[in-house]
This record gives structure tokens, sequence and C-alpha cells, in this order.
């Protein structure tokens, strides 16, 4: 096993532990990572096969018009084109719609009327990508352009125009309607609280804005009747059900393949309309189809996130005793329902809005509306809406301590869930598994120097200089199932693992769920390494294809780990009991008599007389005797439901400057110490918290998906649309703590989406600590320096 | 991937052969230098030409930094990169520097040029402001000969210069004066490499007494041109640098220019910036000017 070389900065210890461990959990350098820096890793886009097509697609330049006529004739006409293809096409062959992952239906090509702009209008096949990109220039679509509704606020307004006319009956904008919590409870809680702090709070419309855009190739043999596809998607499984469904191909006849993933962040868990167009392409030229968007479509059309406006009300009593927290929150789901999230969950995981606090009640109402934006919703690094439920309630709780004039650190460790109040059954429903919150706050601010921070800031205060110091403590929900609660599509939330052990005791392990960066080629290997012994060198981690893994739900909301990482170590422990009968009758003791380590079985109290997994898996498939009545080889496979979500948690410090002339802000400092139960791989760990956290510094300083008042666009571009470089963060300094998860077979909680949701609340309570001079309590992201130098002003306005 | 509309490409190997291909294709044509404005706006198809003349291989006779008794010459292909890099002309003109360490990024620095950043005649374009501020003059040739204009004639509104269809930037001019002098340039951007939220230049010329001789203000990212303020020149002009002085500067500059509101900022935020930047530039040219 390859070890990191030692940074200086990181301590000595956690290396000896790693090099006492050939096998197992600690620093480990990703198996993956000698593929991928070579520019050896094999991506969508480098998938080429004989006769391949190339497909572009013409996409609506108004947010809502009905489309009168569509004239292709000489798109048809122009040098290498094969097919093109329109939503009057698709209509014959019952394709025109297709049903989104929340149970609503989107249109594959827009037939009767375009909803948002860059929605899919016609596509074009030719033989390279520049011919297909040159005929889209030559259709001819004649628009009757319609008002569209644009502002949220407005969409269920009775003279709002009506966007979903394809629904029978439909006559305005409503989605749904979703409430948790105990409304009667939280109104009476509210009612004798001595204080109650409202404000209204909105989390824009932001992208996740993978680094690889979305797209496919599509082989449909017309002699075999199979599809392969190769595609942009974190969950391979579950999106070939969904093409057995959509297109009426068997699904022992569909083969989807997710080669590597260039950033997923949820962009790839729907199934966007491009994936159909490349297979009803392959299906009617007979040949493979590649498409590939580009970076405006892929900003403009595919699933954003997301696009809450809430109403935030806590009540506490004078001393800072949190008593109830209820919120009201508008929902602006764009021209299609494709919220990616479980189906009992229409607001996904918001409900834990109540965060890490001891509450009496808690009551959310929620409307979720249609407007001409592109749709989604998706988990973008949010574990479902998780995000927008740890905004809420870390910049409420902020808001509390400003109002209450106390350190908003206290207010937080006075009002934590104790220890040994865990499994924690929250006022939402939501059942904490364990935690221990205060040693990881306690963590946080000696890390940051919490005291020393405040007194700087009040000398800095004293001459005129703008410092902020903000804090958030989160706990998320991830992990998703258990299968009973939780589907997608009627699909069980639950997920398979394979496992052979080969008879030279190398091993190859399947996994339903798919890496798009996350390093699950390393860490599933150093969890059956930890199981069996077997170094992590020797075992091959397969994922993402369909016809060579078990079926499940694929990689989001940061289930791997919690979800496929327990049938990882339970598969392997399936396979050790095995091999530990099979131990007992080579060294002839009875099973009773058979000491396992790490690797080998021995003798008890002959540790002399052992048997490694090698020898074992030898005999398992050689030609020696078994014992009776077992099967030859050594292998396993399950599909793990888990019993319950993982809780990690979280503290995270903030230090900003701000520029008093420019109202720039500087991010100087940011300490995050992360709880994910047992950690498997530190340094894995710590690749995700920095991703999360440069998210998170994206979020709150600069990301935002806007439009203008006709439904254009403004972040079509990563020149409109930015994410932040290196430049904007600090160095990242991270701590942990380990409160292991009681039901997970090695006590590990998800952790790759805790730092985007921990951080943006961090940052904003950060700034707005460096405002309070001014008399500032709240300010709305994104936090240009535009919008800073407003709020310095008094005149802090929504950004929608 | 976003690909452009089909066109023709010719590599030129002298300006002369340039303009030559230029009188030839006319408005059909494009001259292609670093290309980092050019081909994205050609990738989206917001600009469709039939010819691309790239003048890459002109670096050799138009890449150069001349400095003279009373003027520095520029070479219209000379690289952000070798702006940067320039010890001699950050000497002389400490805002290129300034300017270049906020431009973009490495990559297109490596690429970008001075006379394409100039001749892309973007309102948010820092090179357009530092040459304002330094009254710089630009060079044009075309078949007939060369002339020189100012950048005030230079600039003929957003992405409009004087520069004729069958005409070549090929050199900027910035006259080097006697006596003490500074200049500093400052940007306020969202992010690293995007485009300026505002971004103001000031250079300052001290006589012997240490009083303002002349005093210039460019600003970008405020309005339709970059162009100087010649109020802020007549203001300071004679006076002894000073906190007063500066703020009288600014309070000029917010309500000369002429912001926009859009997704990089209000148009009042952008005046505020507009004061705020001019004091700061002035202030650190008086700085370096002194020093």
């Amino acid at each position: 096993m390859t070890t990191v070389q030692e940074p200086s900065q990181v301590k000595l210890t956690e290396f000896e532990d790693n090099d006492q461990k050939p096998v197992g959990f600690g620093r480990m350098l990703r198996k993956e990572d000698a593929r991928l820096l070579r520019g050896r890793g094999r991506f969508v886009d480098d998938v080429q096969l004989p006769g391949m097509l190339h497909l572009a697609i013409l996409r609506s330049p108004f947010a809502h018009a009905n489309i009168v006529s569509i004239d292709t004739s000489a798109a048809e006409a122009s040098p290498g084109v094969k097919a093109v293809v329109t939503g009057e096409t698709l209509k014959g062959l019952g394709l025109a719609w297709m049903p989104t992952l929340s149970n609503d239906v989107q249109a594959v090509l827009a037939t009767d009327k375009v909803r948002f702009q860059g929605q899919e209008v016609a596509f074009v096949v030719a033989e390279d990508r520049y011919q297909a990109r040159d005929a889209l220039e030559l259709i001819d679509v004649e628009y009757d352009v319609l008002d569209p509704v644009i502002d949220v606020r407005r969409a269920l307004e009775p003279d709002a125009p009506i966007i979903r006319t394809d629904l029978e009956g439909k006559n305005d904008n409503h989605v749904f309607d979703w409430e948790t919590g105990d409304e009667e409870e939280t109104n009476r809680v509210f009612a004798e609280a001595d204080v109650i702090v409202k404000e209204d709070i909105v989390y824009p419309r932001v992208h996740p804005a993978p680094m690889e855009t979305c797209g496919s190739v599509a082989d449909f043999d017309p002699v075999e009747g199979k599809l392969r596809l190769w595609s942009t998607t974190q969950a391979p499984h579950a999106h070939r059900t969904l093409y057995a469904i959509v297109a009426g191909i068997p699904e022992h006849k569909i083969q989807v393949i997710a080669p590597d993933i260039g950033g997923g962040f949820g962009n790839k868990v729907p199934i966007y309309p491009g994936y159909v167009h490349s297979i009803v392409g392959s299906i009617v030229t007979g040949k493979p189809v590649k498409w590939m968007e580009d970076r405006s479509e892929n900003l403009i059309s595919t699933g954003f996130a997301r696009d809450y406006i809430m109403r935030a009300e806590i009540a506490a009593t004078r001393e800072g005793k949190i008593l109830a927290i209820r919120t009201n929150v508008l929902a602006d789901h764009g021209a299609f329902n494709g919220t990616a999230a479980p189906v009992k969950y229409p607001a996904g995981f918001f409900g834990v809005f109540t965060g890490s606090y001891d509450l009496q009640a808690a009551h959310c109402k929620m409307t979720a509306v249609y407007t001409n934006k592109a749709p989604g919703g998706v988990a973008y690094a949010c574990s479902f809406r998780i995000t927008e439920a740890v905004y809420l309630v870390e910049r409420i709780v902020d808001v509390l301590a400003y109002e209450l004039q106390m350190d908003p650190a206290e207010l937080r460790l006075k009002n934590f869930i104790q220890k040994d109040q865990f499994p924690y059954t929250t006022k939402t429903g939501w059942v904490y598994d364990s935690g221990d919150y205060e040693p990881t706050m306690r963590l946080a601010m000696e890390m940051a120097g919490y005291d020393e921070l405040r007194k700087e800031q009040a000398e800095k205060r004293a001459r005129g200089e703008l410092m902020g110091i903000g804090i958030s403590f989160f706990t998320e929900a991830v992990g998703a199932g258990p299968r009973k609660d939780m589907d997608i599509l009627g699909l069980g939330m639950a997920d398979g693992c394979e496992l052979r052990v080969h008879p030279t005791g190398k091993a190859v392990v399947r996994l339903s769920v798919k890496t798009q960066g996350q390093g699950h080629e390393t860490t599933f290997a150093q969890i059956i390494a930890e199981e069996l012994g077997i170094p992590p060198a020797d075992i091959d981690v397969v994922h993402g294809d369909t016809d060579n893994t078990p079926f499940g739900l694929g990689t989001y909301g940061s289930r791997s780990t919690p979800v496929s990482g327990a049938a990882a170590a339970l598969v392997a422990r399936k396979v050790r009991d095995k091999a530990k009968l099979i131990a007992s009758a080579m060294l002839e003791v009875s099973v009773a008599d058979i000491d396992w380590v790490k690797g080998s079985f021995s003798v008890k109290g002959d540790p002399g007389k052992s048997v490694t997994i090698q020898d074992i898996a030898m005999r398992a498939h050689g030609a020696g005797d078994l014992p009776d009545g077992m099967e030859g080889g050594l292998e396993a496979q399950i599909c793990y439901n888990p019993s319950n979500l993982t809780y990690p948690h979280g503290a995270y410090i903030c230090v900003v400057d701000v520029d008093p002339g420019t109202a720039e802000v500087k991010v100087r400092r940011f300490i995050a110490v992360d709880d994910c139960g047992t950690r498997i791989n530190p340094m894995i760990i710590e690749g995700q918290v920095h991703g999360g956290l440069t998210d998170g510094v994206g979020m709150a300083l600069m990301e935002m998906i806007s439009f203008d008042e006709d439904g254009n666009c403004l972040g079509a571009s990563l020149m409109d649309y930015l994410i932040p470089t290196a430049l904007e963060v600090p160095d990242w300094e991270t701590g942990y703590t380990v409160t292991p998860s009681p039901h997970h077979p090695i006590g590990a909680k998800g952790v790759g989406e805790s730092a985007t949701v921990g951080s943006p609340p961090a940052i904003v309570n950060a700034v707005v600590d460096a405002l309070k001079p001014y008399g500032i309590r709240h300010a709305d992201m994104p936090l240009t320096p535009s919008r800073v130098w407003d709020a310095m002003r008094g005149q802090a306005t929504p950004p929608i | 991937m976003q690909v452009p509309a089909p066109f023709e490409y010719e590599r030129a190997t002298s300006v002369d052969q340039a303009i030559g291909l230029l009188e030839r294709l006319g408005s059909s044509a494009r001259l292609v230098a670093g290309g980092h404005s050019l081909l994205p706006m050609m990738k989206l198809r917001l600009a469709n030409f039939e010819y691309l003349i790239d003048i890459n291989d002109l670096h050799g006779e138009l890449g150069y930094i001349r400095l003279g008794a009373d003027e520095v010459r520029i070479g219209a292909m000379t690289r952000h990169r070798e702006l940067l890099e320039s010890d001699a002309l950050a000497q002389v003109f400490p805002v290129f520097r300034d300017a270049e360490k906020v431009i973009a990024d490495p990559i297109v620095r490596n690429r970008g040029t001075l006379g394409g950043s100039l001749c892309q005649a973007d309102p948010s374009e820092d090179l357009s402001a530092v040459c304002t501020t330094l009254d710089a003059s630009c060079v044009i040739r075309g078949a007939n000969g060369e002339r020189v204009v100012s950048m005030e004639e230079f600039h003929v509104g957003p992405y409009e210069t004087a520069v004729a269809d069958n005409e070549i930037l090929t050199e900027i001019r910035i006259p080097v004066k006697s006596g003490k002098s500074g200049s500093a340039y400052a940007k306020v951007e969202r992010r690293a490499g995007d485009w300026a939220v505002v971004s103001a230049g000031a250079a300052i010329w001290l006589d012997d007494k240490g009083h303002i001789h002349d005093a210039r203000v460019g600003l970008a990212a405020v309005g339709p041109n970059t162009t100087g303020i010649p109020e802020i020149s007549a203001a300071l002009r004679g006076h002894e640098p000073d906190e007063s002085l500066f703020e009288l500067a600014g309070a000029i500059a917010a309500r000369s220019c002429d912001p926009s509101t859009d997704t990089r900022g209000s148009a009042e935020y952008k005046r505020h910036l507009a004061d705020e930047l001019t004091r700061r530039t002035l202030r650190k040219a008086v700085e370096r000017a002194r020093s």
C-alpha cells in the first residue's frame, strides 16, 4: 500500500497509524488517481465507436412561447445531416414526454409550447459536431411569445399565465403543498415565548456546474435488440429501469455504463432529454450517436438547486433557551417538477431544519410552484434540501443571538441536543442516530482561538475596520433509505454489493453506487481490506456498468459510504464467515478454536499454526476437500437496506474582513471540524471537505442563476455564473471528532456534502457579523461587493 | 462543445501582408491575436466572420517595449505577460503592472495582447483605462501609411474603434513627462479573473515644488467608453496633493461616469466605486511619485 509523503503540517501520528496498517483504514493515495492524473481516464466524451454520429440540440430562445410551426427542410438538406427530429416526430412514437424523478412529466422535445429558455425543441444528428451545430441554424421555428412567470412570488396570482397547460384541468401554477411538525403546538410555544425573531431568508438558485457537462453515447443494436448507453449518470441502475419504462426496451436489453465522471454534485442524477435524444437518434439512424452538451447548455437547462424563499421564525426565552422554530417556504421548481428526492419527501429532507438543537416544537409549511425557468431542484451536494434547512436554522439562530445580544457560540452551546439524548427524535420526526456536539464545537473554537478572535474584532471595530466571525453548526441526514420509507419512482433505496475472492487471494468488489470523483475505488477497497486483510491494491472496485454490477440506487445525498459502504463491509464479513469454516477444516480444529487477526486465521493458543486469506482462497477454488456440504468458491453478495439515515455533524468557524470602502469580502480563515463517524481514508475526507468549503464560498459570495424579467437566464456561461478559484479561499483548517453511527456496520456516516451544507451559513454569518456596526442582522446571498455595500447602507435586498 | 460557424483561416507573415489581406477581404475578415475575446464570441456564435487572419506570427515585428527619453513605445502584439514582467515599464509606469496583476489569469495573459485588448474596446477593458490614464496614442497602419490617434479618438463606442476594416493597430505610444511621476491601478471584481465591476487608473506628475503639474484618471466599466476625465485634471493641476483634493477628484469621477446596473453591481455602487477607486489610485500614485 502506498502511503502519502508526509507533509510537514500533518500530524505524524496519523501516518504512524497508517504505517502499522498495510490493510484497512487510513491515509492512502487514491487508486484511481494513477489513471486520472495521467490523462488516462475515460469519460463519456472519450467514447469513440465506429460510425458514430453526433447530435446537437436546438433550444428555445424564449422562456414561454407557443410553437406555431417548425420547418426542418433546410436543416435536413444540410451537409452530413442524417436526421432532424422534432417534438411532433416523438409524439408519433409516444416519446414526446417522459416522467421526472418527482412523478411529474417533462417534455423530451417541446410539442405544444416552450416553458423555459433553453428548453429542447428539436435535435439534429449529423456526421460530425460542426455539421450538427451548423444545421441547427437552419431550423426555422415560429414562436408566439407568451407572458412568462419569472417572479416566483407572483406565480400563484389569479392572473398569472398558466405554464402547465399540458396537465389536464390544471388552472394554476401550483405544484404541491407540504407540511411537517405540529402547527398548533408550535403556535402555542410561540405565543408563550419571551422573544420571537422573524427574518425572510432567501437561498437563491444555484447550479452544480460540474467540470464535465452532461452527455451520452447511445448504441442501439437492432439485431440483438440491445441498447448500450454510456452516460454521465450518478445512478446507472435507476436510469436503466427508467429507460425501460420510457422507451419500452426490455430492461435486460439495456446496458447503462457510467465511465469516469467529471463531477456530479447532483447534476447527473436526473434523466435529461438529451440522453433520450441520443437513444432515439441511434434507433432512427442505426448508428451510435454521441451527445455532449456545451457549458451554456449545462448551465441553462440542467438541474439547478435551491431556490427557496423562506420566512423563518424562532422563539426563545430571554436567557437564550431556544423553544421553537417555524417556517413558511415558497419553493420555485421551474417549469417541470424534476426534484430528485425520495417520493414521500417532496421537499427532500428539509424537515431537519430544527438543526442541532433541543426544541419544544417546530413546524414548516411549504408551497411549491411552477415558473418559466429550467426544471430541477437536484440534490446539489445537499443531501436532499438539507443545505436549505441548515442555512435557515443557522442563520435564524444568529439573528436571535443578535437580538439577545448573546455570543452566537454561547447561544448554540446552550441549546445543543445532549449526548445522552441520542437517539434523538426531532419535533419533525427525524431520529438522529448519534451525536456529541459540544466537543466538536469546543474543538473548532479552540482551533480558531475564538476568544482571541473576538478581542481582535473589538480592537478593529474601534479603529473602524470590519472583521466578522461566523459560526455554523450543522447536523445532516444522509444515506437514504431505509427502503420502506424511501424510494425513487418506486425503486427502493437499498444497494447491492458482490464480492469475489479469486484463487490467488485477489478480490473484485462490485458496487451499485458510482463515483464522480469521490474516490470510491480506494475507499471501498479499504473497507474490504479492513474486513478481510487483503491489501487494497489487490482489490479491484467495479462500478458504473449495469451489466457488471448489482442493482442499487446510486451515488448522491452522501449515500455511498452509509449505504454501499455498509454493504461492502457486510459482504466481506459474509466471505470471512465462509473463510473461517474453510480455515477450521484446513487447520483441523473446530471453528470455536479459531482466532482471526487481519489477513489470517490461527489456532487459539498456537498462533504459529495459521492460514492466510490467500491460502483459504486457493483452497476454496482448489482440489482439496471443503467442509461437508460447502460449495466451492469464495464469494458473496448482499443487498443492504439501511435501518436509518446517518447523521454527521460539524462545527465551522469563518473569519472575514470586509473593506469598508469597496465592500469586498475576504475570507481570511475557515476552521472546519467534521464528525462523520468512523473515518476510512482521512485524506479523501479532507479532500471532500476542501471541495465543499470552496463550493460554500461560491454560493455565499458569488454564485447565483438569475433571470431578467423576460426569463432570459443571466448565468449562461462561466463568465456570468462565477465559481470560486483558489484565490478566493483561505488555507482550510480542518479537524475532526469521531462519533460512530450505532447502526452502521463500521460506524461510518456520509461526509461528501457536509462542507457544502455547513459552510454557506458560516460565511454569511461572518459577513453579517462584520457589518454589525451598521446595525445589520441579515443580508441574503450572494454577498457580492455591490450587495454588501447595499447592506452597509441599510438597503439589503433579497436577490430575487 | 461550443463550435463556431465555418470560417477560413490565414496566418499573416508580415504587417503589410495582413493589411493586404484586409484590403482584399474587408469586413468579412477579422484579425485574431490572443483570441481570448474573439474566439469565445465565435464559439457562442455572437461573432461570425468568413475569414480569420492570425497575426500571432507578427509577434516578432510587433512585440516590444521600447523606452525612449520622452516616449515609451509598445508594440500592439506585446503580450499581457510581457507587460506584467517588464521591470523597465513598471519603473516608468507602475500602473501597467498593477493592472496586469488583476487582468484575467496566467493562461489569458500568456496569449492576450495589448493591441487585442484595445481593439476589443470592451467598456470593462483594463488596458484601455491604463492607456487613457497615461494619455497614450495609437498608431494605426493601413495601405496608405500610418496615422496616430489619441485614446479619445480611438474609442468610437463599445466594441468599436477608429481602426478601419483594412487597418491594423501597430503601436501604442505613451509620453514620458519630466519631473517626478507616479501611477497606480485598482480594480474591484467579484472574483479573480472576472471583468471589473469598476476599475480606475491614476497618474500624477509633480513639479519641483511638489505641486501637481498634471494628473489623469481613467475609469473602466462605468460607461460605454473608457475616456479620461478632463475635469479632474483641471481641478488637480497646480495644487499640492492632499486628501481633500483626492476627495474632490473622487466626487468628480462619480458624477462624470455613466454606469449601468447589471449582475456585477448597481449603478449606484459603481458610481461609489468610481469615487473610492479614484481616491485610492490617486493616493497611491502620489505616494509613488514622492518616493
